[in-house]
């Protein structure tokens, strides 16, 4: 599935954890992330609530960039992009 | 904090196996190698298939109250089983599975009756020497 999100970014894949609680949506959002190539963006949908911290926690750790959190009512959408 | 966690599984009940499969998920998320020394009712634990047979699902004795309502709890939640949990986390990082070789001869296990996940067995002395450098948990 490729559409375009905020900032013009590509997105490769999107995942759809909802459903799925923690760790499950974050170590889903990990399996993506390996599979795609460096500048490659990922989307993954969560409506586990500790997504919301645990993602961008995630992101600032390994240092990936975060394009886009948004909240679409029951689940979260996180655009992430591979930058190394 | 360091790059290494380390853990002596040692209780074989769902509560704290869940939680210690969730923490070792955690770990490799943040980039740690983890490894796990499972020993006595932890190991029971590990024996092929116990993980999805009701009959081998055990909670500490003081909250065996709350058991059908953590399970309908867990099962609304989508919250996989631990065993499941802990196989996601050793495909995507760097997470090594050993048993306790003492616990194996006590109960008579043989390698072959451990679910494939665990990696080899350990004594005591080479889990502590290869603890040196790691942060050390005991669930």
């Amino acid at each position: 599935m490729t559409d375009t999100a905020k900032q013009g970014t590509t997105v490769k894949q999107e995942i759809d954890a909802r459903g799925s609680a923690c760790p499950g949506p974050l170590m889903e959002l990990i399996r993506g992330i390996k599979a795609a190539g460096v500048g490659d963006a990922v989307a993954v949908l969560s409506s586990d609530p500790g997504s919301n911290k645990d993602i961008p926690d995630w992101v600032d750790k390994i240092g990936f960039e975060l394009v886009s959190n948004e909240d679409l009512g029951g689940y979260h959408r996180f655009v992430v992009r591979k930058t190394r | 904090m360091k790059d290494k966690l380390n853990i002596i599984v040692m209780n074989g009940t769902v509560d704290k196996l869940l939680a210690m499969a969730t923490i070792v998920s955690g770990a490799v998320a943040m980039g740690k190698d983890v490894t796990l020394f499972v020993t006595f009712w932890g190991l029971m634990a590990f024996r092929k298939g116990a993980w999805q047979d009701p009959a081998q699902q055990k909670l500490p004795a003081e909250y065996q109250e709350y058991a059908p309502m953590m399970q309908q709890a867990m099962q609304n939640m989508g919250v996989n089983p631990w065993m499941q949990t802990l196989r996601t986390a050793k495909e995507l990082g760097n997470v090594k599975i050993y048993s306790c070789s003492m616990t194996q001869d006590l109960f008579g296990m043989k390698m072959g009756d451990l679910e494939d996940v665990v990696d080899g067995e350990k004594g005591v002395a080479g889990f502590i020497a290869e603890s040196q450098d790691a942060e050390v948990l005991v669930f």
